[in-house]
């Protein structure tokens, strides 16, 4: 078994997940050899082949290239799996080359276990083991499942690869930075966030009240800033700013894994939820059980007392 | 112009799980079936290309699986889609992505639409291959997770979300695949007239064009997972769990 892992180039930058990916090859046993897409001046400090396609020469966003270039390598490399992490540009990309393999692709994968591949389902709350049936397969690893260890530092063996292009209909016209911050959350000692429990959005400002009372700053998570019940500038999450406070406080929350990432390095985690499976729990120091609506207003009362 | 709007019909999420009889999904008791979020976006996303160009584009929904999922349809049709197309499928739950793609593009190959709206993911299944999986059988350009969508002369400017709230921006040309992200657009709750409106539209069942392709993934085992118990589970009468959190909280914010 060999895997091709493709590393991620973004804004000129190689994106740090390229650990995550050989700790994934590492997990799955047998060779790895990785692919890079861009400037070879940006290629990983790692042991073992890299083969190297040059950014396309229209833009850094080409997903025609960027399947091209994946088919090449995976051709010259005779690899049976291609793995991705399950980025915005991963899961963009790999199915393109799933569908040019006519391989199999696996999504969002936590573990390796059972013979197949163990991947999170129902947002987050159950697990699937899905066995692939084709002979390669595509995969997309899930951001912090397969942890960077480090331990290939070396120099690669590159082998530069021009991929047979043809351009499509897209047309990359450039980045967009994100929206500046309203506040900064990443500096908050307590933050107190409203989750899609909340049900309205009046009821955001019982969330408010709480963290006022606790000296806190409120966060939401993504469905609340959807739904423009509160400014996307304190949405905690992949997509918004990743926290790390002393105390988090989460408010009908269910714990979907992109808001698990950016607040999983908070110290001490209250979510009070009336789901007491929700995903929440697992990073919860403390899980009360109860209505939002008239739970939070009586904490509030006490804190002021 | 066409334009067609793939939806799944998914169980809401604040259900509990519990796996089938063989071990490979959810058992579908007790759950309550609503139209996918992600969907629900690519229907609103479809209806306001339609009102922004007079009406002229026709919408059409489509849906795989079994009668249920015309609840769905309905409501794609009650939201301002003017005809809805229903593949019925009794295995529609397990078939891998790769099967569900290859039936909607048989379904959509000789009905000439040009633009193809679907959400980025399904809520249950979550694999994100699906739309680019049909963009890659009918030949179209593809750009997935929009969260901005403006279309004229002939293609669609759209922003893709990434990590971090940044975004790249991309044209891309028609006919093509656009799979839509939370975020993108406010979706609109039908009113009752048009629900009134929406039992007189079309809706038509189709057959799936053939035997299905081949799965090329299959559920193995489906299971709750062992979680990492919280550490303290506060539950009793309202008064009891505010006092308990509230000493709790007083406690950690002070040393905050």
């Amino acid at each position: 078994m060999k895997t091709l892992l493709v590393c991620e180039v973004r804004e000129g930058k190689l994106r740090e997940s390229w650990g995550e990916l050989l700790a994934f090859a590492g997990a799955l046993g047998g060779e790895r050899e990785l692919l890079l897409i861009g400037d070879e001046g940006l290629a990983p400090a790692v042991t073992g082949r890299l083969w190297v396609a040059p950014p396309s020469p229209r833009g850094e966003f080409d997903p025609a290239w960027h399947q091209a270039a994946v088919l090449e390598a995976a051709r010259r490399a005779e690899a049976d799996r291609i793995a991705f992490v399950h980025s915005s540009w991963g899961w963009d990309v790999a199915p393109r080359v799933a569908a040019g393999l006519g391989a199999a692709q696996v999504s969002d994968v936590v573990a390796i276990a059972e013979g197949g591949f163990e991947t999170g389902c129902c947002n987050g709350k159950m697990r699937r083991i899905v066995a692939p049936r084709t002979e390669r397969v595509v995969v997309t690893i899930q951001p912090g499942a397969f942890p960077a260890r480090g331990g290939a530092e070396g120099t690669p063996a590159i082998e530069r690869i021009a991929p047979a292009y043809r351009p499509d209909g897209v047309t990359f016209t450039g980045y967009e930075a994100a929206a500046p911050r309203g506040v900064d959350l990443a500096r908050a000692p307590v933050i107190v966030s409203a989750g899609r429990g909340v049900g309205k959005k009046e009821n955001v400002e019982i969330v408010a009240a709480l963290a006022k009372a606790l000296g806190g700053e409120l966060g939401a998570s993504r469905p609340v800033v959807d739904a423009g019940w509160v400014d996307h500038g304190r949405q905690v999450g992949t997509t918004g700013q990743t926290v790390a406070p002393k105390l988090y406080v989460a408010c009908g929350i269910s714990g979907a894994i992109q808001h698990l990432a950016g607040m999983k390095r908070a110290e001490f985690v209250v979510a009070i939820n009336k789901d007491k499976d929700a995903p929440i729990g697992e990073v919860a120091n403390v899980l009360a059980v109860g209505d939002l609506v008239q739970l939070l207003p009586a904490i509030t009362a006490r804190l002021r007392r | 112009m066409r334009i067609l709007v793939c939806v799944k019909q998914v169980p809401d999420m604040a259900a509990r799980f519990r796996p089938n009889g063989a071990g490979t999904w959810y058992g579908e008791e007790d759950l309550v079936f609503r139209m996918n979020e992600y969907d629900e976006n690519a229907v609103e996303q479809a209806i306001q290309v339609k009102e922004r160009l007079g009406g002229a584009p026709e919408v059409t929904a489509l849906s795989i699986g079994p009668a249920r999922v015309t609840e769905a349809l309905r409501k794609a049709l009650a939201m301002g889609c003017d005809r809805a197309l229903h593949v019925p499928d009794d295995a529609a739950a397990e078939r891998d992505p790769w099967q569900i793609a290859s039936i909607i593009a048989r379904v959509a190959q000789d009905r000439g639409f040009d633009l193809v709206l679907t959400g980025m993911q399904s809520q249950d299944r979550g694999s994100a291959q699906v739309g680019p999986f049909v963009a890659a059988l009918l030949g179209f350009s593809c750009a997935t997770t929009v969260v901005a969508f403006e279309l004229g002369d002939g293609r669609v400017r759209v922003k893709r979300e990434l990590e971090g709230g940044a975004r790249s921006a991309l044209e891309v040309a028609l006919p093509a695949v656009v799979t839509c992200q939370l975020g993108l657009n406010v979706p609109r709750y039908p009113t009752l007239p048009n629900i009134m409106k929406a039992k007189k539209k079309p809706l038509d069942a189709v057959a799936p064009g053939g035997e299905p392709a081949d799965a090329r993934a299959a559920t193995a085992r489906f299971f709750e997972p062992r979680r990492r118990a919280a550490g303290q589970v506060i539950e009793g009468a309202l008064d009891d769990v505010a006092a308990r959190l509230a000493t709790i909280l007083k406690e950690r914010a002070s040393v905050a």
